[in-house]
């Protein structure tokens, strides 16, 4: 049994921020750890690197919930101000959960920048053991019940 | 579904059934009612498709049929939040830290056109 899910979605923001610092914060690896893996969620972050060009690419190793998540990206297309194009696949415990194209375009607003990010991901099975038993039974009811309203 | 759903044994068939796969003895084991009462809510668990059964040979297994569909939900909703938060600590990153040389906003509220941002910032600190 095996098959593949896939999805889109895509997330706006403005900020009000100039167009150059609002890229920049994606660029280096300075800028990009004081916000990209610093989540609540997550315990450790035990590697991140960036290489932001075109062939280049990003690597996250961190630390959530008792589990281990891996984060490998490879930019297919960044132009400075406008946008960055990157695939990029997510391991957890080592298992291959998902393969992703991501981009954002950049666009100046009046007193800022608006950002969109797209995400277009293959989500892959590997999930039906792990994640699931890890929930609890109340948590496991209540998605339930969101996902009989959504297919009602 | 719902009605389904709004029996106590049955609930807790699904409960168990969430873990993974169970033979329908595994399943009444640990319930104070007879086997053949759990079949039938097992009966109606299926008949709304919310629980499939194969019989192999003498066991009868049964499996939800939504977990692996709900789980890929999950993880999907999942990294939605992901990069929701991602995103706005990124404006937090942006707000505390401005670049030298880069003119700060000149007030602290940001102009109403560029307030386009929905989600309160810092939720989930």
């Amino acid at each position: 049994m095996s098959s593949a899910v896939h999805d889109t979605f895509a997330i706006e923001r403005t900020y009000p921020a100039p167009i150059e610092r609002v890229f920049a914060a994606w660029a280096s690896i300075e800028a990009k750890s004081q916000w990209f893996g610093d989540d609540a969620e997550v315990e450790s972050i035990d590697e991140h690197t960036l290489d932001f060009r075109v062939g280049g690419g990003e690597h996250l190793t961190a630390k959530a919930g008792g589990s281990v998540y891996e984060f490998d990206s490879r930019y297919y297309d960044i132009v400075e101000n406008e946008r960055m194009v990157w695939a990029y696949e997510m391991y957890v415990d080592g298992r291959r959960m998902s393969v992703s194209v991501g981009s954002v375009e950049l666009t100046p607003v009046p007193g800022g920048t608006r950002l969109v990010m797209t995400e277009q991901g293959t989500y892959l099975d590997g999930l039906d053991t792990s994640e699931q038993r890890a929930a609890g039974t109340r948590e496991f009811l209540e998605s339930l019940a969101r996902y009989l309203e959504r297919t009602a | 579904m719902f009605a389904a759903l709004a029996d106590p044994t049955r609930r807790r068939l699904i409960e168990h059934l969430g873990r993974g796969p169970a033979a329908v003895s595994e399943l009444a084991r640990p319930l104070p009612i007879s086997l053949p009462a759990v079949v039938q809510h097992l009966q109606v668990l299926e008949g709304c498709g919310l629980v499939r059964s194969e019989k192999v040979g003498r066991v009868r297994t049964c499996r939800l049929e939504v977990t692996r569909l709900q789980t890929v939900q999950d993880w999907i909703d999942d990294r939605r939040r992901g990069w929701e938060r991602r995103l706005d600590r990124l404006g937090e990153y942006l707000a505390a830290d401005p670049a030298p040389g880069i003119q700060p906003a000149p007030e602290t509220q940001p102009a109403p056109e560029i307030t386009a941002n929905p989600e309160p910032k810092g939720e989930n600190r």
